[in-house]
């Protein structure tokens, strides 16, 4: 179809406020965390003055480290329980409960966040006058993390399991592999992007949650999203611009790792596999 | 499937099976129970319906908390929700049906570049992204002082903390979740249909409206879902943007819960939130489970 002109104008148009609306406030928040000036608003002079104040914030330090040692836990957890969960659906075809399970595995993802927490906490308050545990903290934030990115995760190893070539398991059990061992060698690997994914996305869900985490959290364990949501609340500051800067150089730098990490796998599977087949020939 | 096993197979459905029915099932019928209660100066702060008493277990619910929200504030500001959340879903379809429109007529080798651009802003911090509306809504703020400049405006006027910047933050975070299932539809569509539309006549706009539009309806759908669902909900963004007259039932059962310390009546604001929103959420089932045959 022959595009005329004043369509290709039309369309830089949209994408060019589409696109300024999405990044211009994030490229603001970098710009004045290099301000000089106390003032959020107000160019003072470049300045590297607020990492330093940031550099010597205890309180943020301690929820970083909190909120990475929830998020790998999580993440970890989501990992094992959506990818038993996505296999499950995918492979055992209709077993007893196989619609309440995919209404559990999928209700999380549009139960609004604030009745999650709510929910768990009251489940944590119960079972604690029952059993006396858990304590509330980083495994319950955990527990929480892991419930709700988990669905996630199942969602990833199940789409990643129906472009799946199961002639590879018949393959290996027909020469003679013991089921288990297919599993861990053959469908395993098969399905390891999913799970590098849903790893990250789980991560990354855990990093960014402040509601859930603020329901279910004891008082002496706080995550970073809780600690800039408490500081937020009372005003902006130039040290959250600081904050936001590093936060989004990580990302920025895992998020390339990442997909350099998938198009050298991508190149490589692509690639004739001559010598892959020479080598265990 | 008979090659793991049986044990296999029991372990692999039963794990995440307890699990989400001990960590999300089990919760929600304990707000329910909750909900039930009475609301008591005690810690936990309420009396469960459900008590053993004489040997035997004793059901004694209340429907008090529920008629305290029907009638109190609380319908309004679970209207002012629906209300808010379908506003957002029409900004976000009228903002990101072009975008997702001019990305889908890009160039191919664009195309996948302007996605990841979409969807970059998700895999940052959301509390960020907020944030830095905030500094750029501020009196003092950017958007205000470039006004003045421009001599629209002679004193800074109030962009923060009201409908405006409550519309403005979610427009904002939700956006690409639009903008992801439109163009999700768009490139499933077959170019020739646009070409033959062409050639019958048809001038671009009507090609758009008469041909475009309504074979991405699946996608302006689920993109609609997926924005007014958990705006409905939406806490964050209403405590950080929103002023005091723009209330919202996420941001009320979070009072009721912390600040009032009323848990029963906070549960009961769940119970009926979980029951509004059931309907989206057993389409979102249906349509969903069509997409991704067993």
């Amino acid at each position: 179809m022959s595009r005329p002109a004043s369509g290709r104008w039309l369309r830089a148009v949209v994408l060019g406020f589409g696109f300024g609306f999405l990044y211009l406030p994030i490229l603001l928040l970098v710009i004045y965390s290099f301000n000089g000036s106390r003032l959020v608003t107000v160019w003072g002079g470049a300045s590297l003055r607020w990492y330093g104040v940031l550099a010597g914030d205890d309180k943020f330090r301690a929820a970083a480290l909190t909120s990475l040692e929830v998020g790998a836990l999580s993440a970890s957890a989501a990992v094992a329980i959506g990818g038993c969960a996505g296999f499950s659906l995918s492979r055992f075809g209709r077993f007893h409960g196989r619609a309440l399970f995919g209404f559990l595995l999928l209700a999380p993802l549009v139960v609004p966040e604030i009745i999650l927490g709510l929910s768990l906490l009251l489940l944590f308050v119960a079972a604690q006058s029952w059993i006396g545990w858990p304590p509330r903290g980083i495994l319950t934030i955990v527990i929480a993390h892991a419930t709700f990115a988990s669905c996630y995760v199942a969602v990833l190893v199940r789409a990643q399991l129906a472009g799946f070539d199961r002639a590879l398991e018949e393959a290996a059990l027909d020469l003679g592999a013991r089921p288990a061992t297919v599993l861990l060698r053959i469908t395993l690997p098969g399905i390891s992007p999913a799970l590098v994914s849903g790893w990250l996305l789980a991560f990354t869900l855990s990093l960014d949650d402040v509601v859930v985490a603020s329901f279910v959290s004891g008082p002496s364990s706080t995550t970073l999203p809780m600690a800039v949501y408490s500081s937020v609340r009372i005003g902006v500051t130039p040290e959250i611009n600081a904050l936001a800067t590093v936060f989004l150089g990580l990302v920025l730098a895992v998020m390339t790792a990442a997909g350099w990490a998938i198009a050298r796998q991508e190149r490589r599977r692509r690639a004739p596999d001559t010598g892959a087949r020479r080598g265990r020939g | 499937m008979n090659e793991i096993g049986r044990l296999g197979r029991a372990v692999l459905i039963g794990f995440p099976y307890a699990w989400f029915g001990l960590f999300f099932l089990l919760p929600l019928l304990i707000v329910l129970k909750i909900a039930l209660g009475r609301s008591a100066d005690a810690i936990p702060p309420y009396i469960s319906p459900l008590s053993w008493s004489h040997g035997g277990l004793a059901f004694d619910p209340t429907l008090a908390n529920f008629r305290d929200i029907l009638c109190g504030g609380c319908m309004r500001a679970y209207g002012a929700s629906l209300g808010t959340a379908a506003l957002a879903t029409v900004l976000c379809l009228l903002a990101g049906y072009p975008i997702a429109y001019a990305i889908w007529r890009s160039p191919p080798l664009w195309r996948n570049l302007l996605l990841f651009l979409v969807m970059l802003p998700f895999w940052t911090s959301f509390l960020i992204r907020v944030y830095a509306w905030m500094a750029i809504l501020q009196p003092s703020g950017l958007l205000n002082r470039v006004l003045l400049a421009a001599g629209l405006i002679e004193a800074p006027v109030p962009l923060l903390y009201n409908g405006f910047s409550l519309q403005l933050g979610l427009l904002y975070s939700y956006l690409p979740f639009m903008i992801l299932p439109i163009y999700g539809s768009l490139s499933q569509l077959d170019e020739a249909l646009l070409e033959a539309a062409a050639d019958l006549g048809a001038r671009p706009w009507r090609v758009l409206a008469e041909v475009v539009v309504p074979l991405s309806l699946p996608g302006i759908g689920a993109g609609a879902l997926l924005v007014f669902v958990p705006a409905v909900g939406e806490f964050v963004i209403p405590d950080l943007l929103a002023g005091p007259g723009n209330l919202m039932i996420g941001k009320l059962l979070w009072a009721q819960f912390f600040e009032n310390r009323d848990w029963p009546e906070a549960a009961a604001i769940a119970v009926l939130m979980v029951a509004g929103l059931a309907v989206p959420i057993l389409v979102a089932q249906r349509v969903i489970g069509r997409e991704r045959p067993a």
